[in-house]
Order: structure tokens, then C-alpha cells, then sequence
């Protein structure tokens, strides 16, 4: 479950199909699999038109995901090795999709985030994109002093990858970044930090 | 000229310190001996000669030191200052709006003088002599809400108005409490509220959305928000908590006079003319706990306001740390006497 009661974080109600769409591009990462694979299962018949899945393979058993996906009826599924990868792929797909092409993200917070995040670069609404929960709650983090991102946080507090401070993880989420925001937590007294704990699993 | 205007700072060597006269005129937020959320909206109307409501927009005695901050802030960090491509007209309709009220309010200062789209304006406190054509960005050196923005104490933002939602598509922020433009940027009002505790549970952002969506042109209101800030210090971003954080810690029972500030927003939102977005204002204003006890009524309200504010509060706003040594001194101007209703200094 994710936390609930976080007003700045996106909701994921699940995936459902557009029986209006005729291109449905698909972008997912791991367990994300899992959630086509079942929306095809319970709504097929109403996917009608070109299916384009682009898929990150990030788990071990991604691989066999792949060869799901492709039994699928689908025009054709891209595998990439990384959630980066996939969304510069879905960045391709998206470039030159038409009128009536329905995004679906399913997977991890991050892959769903990003997903959504490029969607509103190209002009798309941004909240028209479908969205399904699988897997980690790991986070992507914006440090807010010197705005890098550091990726797959699973505590509460984490060494900014850029700077090096010590974040404190918020709850705080902004789409347009897809991410949540991490400030410095041992500002007031450098050093003293909280006990690290893992939360986000 | 510049003489009305106090030369001083909001960082390193902190000399800001208000004159009695802007004591005097100080917003006081607290209508009553204790604090809680609440949708305290009401019509920005005309207020009394000299005090912070006469005009819509206040400008007094810290403005062209207060610029020099924010130029300070925005050389820094650019990212202080962002606008969404779809919001170029509310920038024109902001720009409008702090020309059109700073010209007529303070004509001794500032002055517009409009031919159809060509535009005459002059700021003579901080030596300013612009031509440009309304609608025109290249004719201005910055965007319109960064060149007016640059101009006008107060921070600023613009919420586009879509979807049945607010959303802060533009904002020029270099004083804030605590919270990142940056971050914010494209949230819609529930999103970029998320943070505040307990009131979204007593339905504070539900009510007063509803009733910003229907705010009318020529009808603006205004609230009065605080909170507290260790040195008279402007820019209390996040981006650089990592730079004033440990201040809070530096507080003792000598220095609680001059280090700790009330700070309060006058905050106002206008429905825009042309675009229909809403511009939202934050004018703080800063006093510290030594001028707050001039007035007797004052210091012993904020005794009391410190001392029953809920913890959820006290640690939102950051007073955690401080609270206990301020509580002290505070008492030494709470004499237990009845005080009156309302903010007014009696
Ligand atoms: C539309 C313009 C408005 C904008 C852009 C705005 C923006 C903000 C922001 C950025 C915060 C800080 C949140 C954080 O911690 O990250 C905040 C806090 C808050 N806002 Fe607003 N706000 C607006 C209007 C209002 C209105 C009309 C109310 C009326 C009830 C309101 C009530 C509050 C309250 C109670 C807080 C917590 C303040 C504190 O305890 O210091 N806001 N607002």
C-alpha cells in the first residue's frame, strides 16, 4: 500500500482500457508487466487498434516478462535495460504518434512518474495518462539546494548523489519533476542525524 | 530622494530594524490570545491613512533595500523566477496591475504615462526611466512579471485558472517561508498545499478554493498569514536552509530580543483582466520581538499566542527549537492583563 493522505502525490487508480484509443502506447518496468498483462486479460476486447509496449526490464524475471508481453496481440514491444532507457524510447514512440494514441503506465512510481512527466512535455494532459501501481515504493528524490535527482531511495534520509548532503526524504511529490523533494535534514545542527531507517520498500 | 528609504540589510551583518513609525503600523495577525487555522479571507478594501491597508499595494521604508535582496537572491538562483509559457498574458496583466496602483498611490515615487500600447515608466527611487510597448517583451529587459516583480516589495504569484483548480504557473519568490517556487511550480492549490497540517482536515483549502474560482475583477481580498524567522533574514528558502537552518539554534535568553522575528504576510489575490488567472501577493513584513513589546498589548498577546499554538503548528513552522527561550522572555511582558479584540495596538 502506498502511504495515503499525501495531497501533493499522484493517485494510481489502476489500469483500464480506451476502447475509443486506436494506438495504445504502454510504458512499464518490472512488476508493471504483471498490470498489462492483466488488463489485456480483462479488457482485451475493447484494446483495439496498434499496441506499442515499451518495457523496462529491471528485475530478474523481467526477461520472462518480455516473452509475455510479446504473446500479447501487439505491433511490437521494445525491451530496454533501464527505466531511463525506456522513457527516451517512449520519448521516440510518443514523438510520432498520432490523434487518438492513449498513453498507459504501469510499474514503479518513478517509471509511472516519468512517463507522466514526458507526456507533458510533448503538450499531452498530462493527467490522461493511465496508471497502475507495481512494485517498489523506492523513490526519486529532487534535492532541493542543488536540484539533482537521486534515484531508487528506499530510506528516509539519503546522501544527495550530487551533493552529498544528507536529505531528508519529504513526502512532498511534484509532477512536473517526478519527484519527491529530499532537503537537508541535519541543517540546524550539522551531524546530528535520525536514525536511517528503510521505508519506502 | 532616497533618504525616505533606509539603507540596510537582510543577511550577513542583518541591519534592518524598523522605525517606530512602522511599529506603529505593523499587521499584527492576532485578532485574539491564540491561533488556529481558519479561512480568514476578507475584502481588500481601503484601510486608514498610514497604515499597511491604505493602498493595495504598500511600499514603506525598507523598499529599495528589500530590492537589493531580491537581486541578490535572483542573481544567485534564477530558477526564483519562473512562468510557464501560457501565462505571458496574466504576466502583462500583473505587470498592469502593480504600474497602474504603484503610479497612482505613490505618484511622488513612480509615474505611468500610457499612448495606447506605448508605455512611459519611471521608478525614481531605484533610478529606473523605461519606455516599452504594452504586449511587447522584447522591449523591456526582463519578462513582464520579472521586470515589475524586480520593482514592487512582496513576492508574487500566478495561479492560471483550469480544470475547477488553481494551478501556480508563475511565481517571482525570494522571500518565502520555507517553501521552493521551483518545486511548486505547475501544482494545482490542493498539491502545492499538501504540506500544511490540520487544515485540510477542517476543510480550510476546500472552502477557500470554492471561493477563490469565483473571485471577481475589481474585487480583490486579502488574508494575513506569520510566521517566525530567526535575524531579519528575507530569503528563508529552502534552497538555502542549508545557510540559515542553524540559526535557529543560536538563540539565548540575551539576544531573544533582536534575533527573533514575527513575520507576517499581508497576502492579497486579484482576479487578473485579461487572462483570468488570479495573482496572488505575499508582502512580508518583519519586526522584531524588542519592537513588538513597545506595544504592551502586543507583547503580551504573543506570549500567549506562542504558548497555546498547537505542536503540530509550532513545528511547521519551524519555531520547534526556539519556542521555550522566546516563551521566557515573552512573559516578562505578560502581565496577565485582559487584552482587547482585534490586531489594533489599543
Ligand atoms: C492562490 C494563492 C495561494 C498560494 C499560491 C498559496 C501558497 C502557499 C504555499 C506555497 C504554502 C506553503 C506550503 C508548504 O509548506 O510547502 C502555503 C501555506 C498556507 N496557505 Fe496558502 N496559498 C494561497 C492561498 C491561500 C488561501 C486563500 C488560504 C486561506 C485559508 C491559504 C492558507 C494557507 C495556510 C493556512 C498555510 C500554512 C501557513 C503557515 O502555517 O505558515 N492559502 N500557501
Amino acid at each position: 500500500m502506498l502511504i495515503e493522505g499525501i495531497k501533493s502525490r499522484p493517485q494510481y487508480p489502476g489500469l483500464v482500457a480506451d476502447p475509443h484509443a486506436n494506438h495504445h502506447v504502454f510504458a512499464a518496468d518490472g512488476d508493471g508487466a504483471q498490470a498489462i498483462i492483466d488488463l489485456f486479460n480483462r479488457h482485451g476486447a475493447q484494446i483495439k487498434g496498434r499496441v506499442t509496449i515499451v518495457y523496462a526490464e529491471t528485475d530478474a524475471n523481467s526477461a520472462d516478462y518480455t516473452t509475455r508481453l510479446k504473446q500479447l496481440p501487439v505491433e511490437f514491444v521494445h525491451a530496454l535495460p533501464t527505466i531511463v532507457t525506456a522513457i527516451r524510447r517512449l520519448q521516440g514512440v510518443l514523438n510520432v504518434a498520432r490523434m487518438g494514441t492513449r498513453i498507459y503506465a504501469a510499474g514503479t512510481e518513478t517509471l509511472i512518474g516519468l512517463a507522466v512527466q514526458l507526456s507533458q512535455e510533448l503538450g499531452m494532459d498530462p493527467q490522461a495518462v493511465l496508471t497502475e501501481h507495481r512494485g517498489t515504493l523506492a523513490r526519486r528524490v529532487q534535492c532541493v539546494h542543488c536540484k539533482g535527482f537521486t534515484e531508487n531511495v528506499k530510506t528516509n534520509i539519503v546522501k544527495c548523489a550530487h551533493c552529498g548532503t544528507n536529505l531528508l526524504v519529504r513526502d512532498h511529490y511534484s509532477k512536473r519533476l517526478a519527484a519527491f523533494q529530499g532537503v537537508c535534514v541535519d541543517a540546524e545542527i550539522p551531524g546530528e542525524l535520525p536514525e536511517i531507517v528503510e521505508v519506502f520498500k | 530622494m532616497n533618504q525616505e528609504f533606509k539603507k540596510e540589510t537582510f543577511r550577513d551583518d542583518y541591519t534592518f530594524f524598523n522605525s517606530p513609525e512602522s511599529i506603529r503600523r505593523f499587521p499584527f495577525p492576532f485578532w485574539e490570545d491564540k491561533y488556529m487555522y481558519s479561512v480568514n479571507i476578507e475584502p481588500h478594501t481601503k484601510g486608514p491613512a498610514g497604515s499597511v491597508f491604505e493602498f493595495p499595494i504598500d511600499i514603506n521604508e525598507h523598499y529599495v533595500s528589500e530590492m537589493q535582496d531580491r537581486a541578490i537572491v535572483l542573481k544567485e538562483d534564477p530558477l526564483r523566477c519562473q512562468a510557464l509559457p501560457h501565462m505571458m498574458l496574466a504576466q502583462w496583466d500583473f505587470l498592469e496591475l502593480i504600474m497602474t496602483s504603484m503610479a497612482r498611490d505613490y505618484p511622488q515615487w513612480f509615474s505611468l504615462k500610457t499612448e495606447g500600447d506605448h508605455w512611459h515608466w519611471i521608478n525614481k527611487p531605484l533610478n529606473i526611466d523605461q519606455k516599452f510597448v504594452f504586449g511587447d517583451v522584447s522591449t523591456l529587459p526582463y519578462e513582464p512579471m520579472e521586470y515589475i516583480g524586480r520593482q514592487c516589495q512582496g513576492d508574487f504569484s500566478i495561479q492560471d485558472q483550469r480544470d475547477g483548480q488553481l494551478w501556480i504557473d508563475a511565481g517571482i519568490i525570494t522571500t518565502q517561508a520555507d517553501w521552493s517556487l521551483d518545486f511548486d511550480v505547475g501544482m494545482n492549490f490542493m498539491e502545492w498545499h499538501g504540506p500544511v497540517p490540520l487544515a485540510h482536515d477542517m476543510k480550510v483549502f476546500d472552502r477557500a478554493l470554492k471561493f477563490l474560482l469565483n473571485l471577481q475583477l475589481d474585487q480583490p481580498v486579502r488574508r494575513l498569514n506569520w510566521t517566525m524567522t530567526i535575524n531579519p533574514r528575507l530569503d528563508t528558502s529552502p534552497e538555502n536552509y542549508n545557510k540559515w537552518g542553524k540559526d535557529r539554534t543560536t538563540v539565548t535568553p540575551e539576544n531573544v530580543g533582536d534575533k527573533v522575528h514575527l513575520r507576517v504576510e499581508l497576502q492579497a489575490l486579484w482576479r487578473l483582466p485579461r487572462s483570468n488567472a488570479i495573482l496572488f501577493s505575499i508582502r512580508g513584513y518583519l519586526i522584531k520581538m524588542r519592537e513588538l513589546v513597545t506595544v504592551p498589548k502586543w507583547g503580551r498577546r504573543m506570549h500567549r499566542v506562542l504558548k497555546t499554538l498547537p505542536q503540530e503548528l509550532i513545528d511547521y513552522k519551524g519555531i520547534t527549537r526556539y519556542r521555550d527561550t522566546t516563551l521566557d522572555w515573552l512573559s516578562k511582558y505578560d502581565d496577565g492583563a485582559p487584552t482587547s479584540q482585534g490586531g489594533g495596538a489599543d
